[in-house]
């Protein structure tokens, strides 16, 4: 599903080079649960951001489920990214503004959803994540784990093949972080290409492969 | 992302930012309230002058004697003496143009007038039927000099005059003496005030024949004329002219004066002066329009990382683009909108203060002002909605 080859990504810091990705090549086949480990600065975030479609390689070929999305443009790769990849993020990058309801509600507005499936898709997804009395409350009237309940249920609401984690429990305590990781790991069991980037051993360990990074390259892929 | 939910969603984001949303909102409201009073006052004062003028007479001519020349080769000129009067017979030559609807002939005098043990100096004016129509004068009670009965000894008097010699209001039918000539009171003006330093609520009207008789005169002061329409007004004048000329066997001593050359150059005068004023304001919605220009620049930069994670769930360049120009369009259309109104409020209370001056905002500068701020307004957040669209998502996800 996800089959990357000889990836590069270099960024310029003044006038060094420095390269995040060095030749990355990797396949990932659909429904797998990978973590991707490593100390900082490994280019772990990097590679998430790719397979993501974030972010752009300065070489190679990234092919997403049988299509060549190397050389997209950015509107395409927004398409792409909408329709196939749903994202978690260490700081739940919720909408401050809008109600739990509103954020899981985005995507579907971006994808032009009619309102009244709308209403029908996030009261379902409301009930799945345990919200239906938070749904009407602002992120700031959140629990951490109610945040990051919202922000998976928003990446999950287009039903994406491949649900990318960035250190999905990097801001919550050890139990709702556990509460978090089954979450994620049950839409594993429905199906969903799972792929989680952590510092914690603990959790990297949870994955079926895993996967070590250091200086821009894969040192060690085992399952 | 389709154009309600942009709306909605936009929307959202003016009310969340409150004291910013209403500043620039308040900003744009006084931008747009400005364009709206000062064009009242500009055309309320044209309006003001235009009425003036009009209450003197629409589509008037005044004949009087005597040419307005200095280069004159006779010595009577110099002294601004006419060489020939200006008569009735005229006056009766000059009605059957055909480019003259009407005219009334003028004598001016001063003369006692005298009923009820009272006694008075008047200013008095032998005229004919035609000259209420003439000069849209009105009559509060009885009747006009009746027309073709210019022999009748008949008075018209004015408000105030009628007030002072019969305080029980009952003053027409009565007898009144003027000078040493009795009349009988037919009608009474009603009030006018003062319109162009003449106060026509202190004269008295008797027909031309007698006040031709009683201040001994065969010449009349002015003839007013009215000709047929506006387009009628000059080629009156040049009839009038040449009409007379051949009468006064050849000689132009006559000055014909049109109050729409005047006028017309009041009316360009303050209508450009409504102008320049409009442009005054409208600088000040351009001042709102930076503001929202800046604000919205701001609102790119708190909200990097919000934009980065709409790139991340797949929101395209345009949706984002988009949702910025929503924002500056609500925040112009309620400033347009609370403008509007405030400028209407600022002209009823103008209208309020002073009574006389017609101070009403023409509705270009209504319309001219609410679409310059929403103009201003959504140029001013093309710069900042295309830096927000053009955002790396990654960088912009970690606010950077």
């Amino acid at each position: 599903m996800i089959r990357l080859a000889a990836i590069t990504r270099v960024f310029r810091m003044g006038d060094q080079e420095v390269r995040a990705l060095n030749g990355i090549s990797l396949d990932i086949a659909s429904g797998e649960y990978v973590s991707i480990m490593g100390p900082s600065g490994s280019g772990k975030s990097t590679l998430l951001n790719v397979i993501g479609l974030l972010d752009r390689s300065d070489s190679g070929r990234y092919e997403l489920d049988g299509t060549d999305v190397t050389g997209l443009s950015e509107n395409e790769r927004a398409r792409v990214r909408r329709e196939k990849i749903g994202f978690v993020f260490q700081s739940f990058h919720l909408v401050p503004r809008l109600t739990a309801a509103e954020n899981i509600e985005l995507p579907l507005m971006l994808e032009g959803v009619a309102p009244a499936e709308r209403k029908t898709r996030v009261d379902a997804a409301l009930d799945a994540f345990d919200l239906r009395d938070r749904a009407f409350h602002r992120p700031a009237e959140l629990s951490g784990g109610q945040r990051q309940r919202v922000a998976i249920a928003r990446a999950t609401i287009l039903r994406p093949t491949a649900l990318l984690a960035d250190e999905p429990t990097g801001n919550l305590d050890h139990r709702i972080g556990a509460e978090v990781v089954a979450l994620l790991e049950g839409l594993h069991h429905g199906g969903t290409t799972l792929i989680i980037v952590t510092h914690d051993r603990e959790l990297g360990a949870r994955a079926h492969r895993h996967i070590a990074m250091r200086d821009g390259e894969i040192v060690a892929d085992e399952t | 992302m389709n154009l309600r939910d942009t709306l909605t969603l936009s929307l959202t984001t003016v009310a969340s930012y409150r004291t910013r949303s209403l500043l620039i909102v308040l900003a744009m409201a006084l931008g747009v309230a400005a364009v709206v009073v000062l064009t009242a006052l500009g055309e309320g004062a044209r309006r003001y002058v235009v009425g003036q003028f009009s209450s003197l007479g629409t589509n008037l001519l005044i004949v009087l004697p005597g040419r307005a020349e200095t280069a004159g080769g006779f010595p009577g000129a110099a002294l601004g003496q006419t060489p020939r009067d200006l008569t009735l017979e005229d006056a009766r030559f000059i009605g059957q143009l055909p480019q003259v609807r009407r005219l009334a002939p003028l004598n001016v005098g001063v003369a006692e007038l005298t009923a009820g043990g009272r006694l008075r100096e008047v200013t008095v004016l032998g005229s004919n039927a035609e000259l209420l129509p003439i000069r849209h004068m009105k009559l509060s009670q009885g009747s006009f000099l009746a027309h073709g009965s210019e022999r009748s000894a008949q008075i018209v008097l004015g408000s105030v005059l009628a007030r002072e010699f019969f305080p029980d209001g009952r003053a027409v039918g009565q007898r009144v003496r003027l000078g040493d000539s009795r009349f009988l009171v037919s009608g009474v003006l009603a009030v006018q005030g003062e319109s162009m330093g003449f106060n026509s609520d202190e004269i008295a009207i008797i027909p031309i024949d007698y006040a031709q008789e009683l201040f001994n005169t065969e010449s009349l002061f002015r003839i007013l004329v009215e000709a047929k329409s506006r387009t009628a007004i000059e080629p009156a004048k040049a009839a009038i002219s040449h009409a007379l000329k051949l009468r006064h066997d050849g000689e132009e001593d006559v000055t014909v004066i049109t109050q729409d050359a005047v006028l017309a150059t009041f009316d360009r005068i303050l209508t450009a002066l409504t102008l320049a004023v409009a442009g005054i304001a409208a600088i000040s919605l351009a001042v709102a329009g930076i503001l929202v220009m800046n604000v919205m620049l701001v609102a790119v930069a708190q909200r990097t990382a919000e934009i980065g994670l709409l790139k991340a769930i797949g929101a395209p360049a345009a949706d984002i683009r988009r949702l910025f120009f929503a924002e500056a369009l609500w925040l112009s259309l309620a400033g347009g909108v609370i403008g509007f109104a405030l400028g209407h409020f600022g002209a009823w209370m103008v209208r309020l203060a002073y009574p006389l001056l017609p101070a009403w905002p023409p509705a270009w500068a209504s319309v001219a002002g609410v679409a310059t701020a929403l103009v201003t307004g959504i140029a001013a957040s093309l710069l900042p909605a295309s830096r927000a669209a053009r955002l790396d998502p990654v960088l912009a996800l970690s606010g950077k």
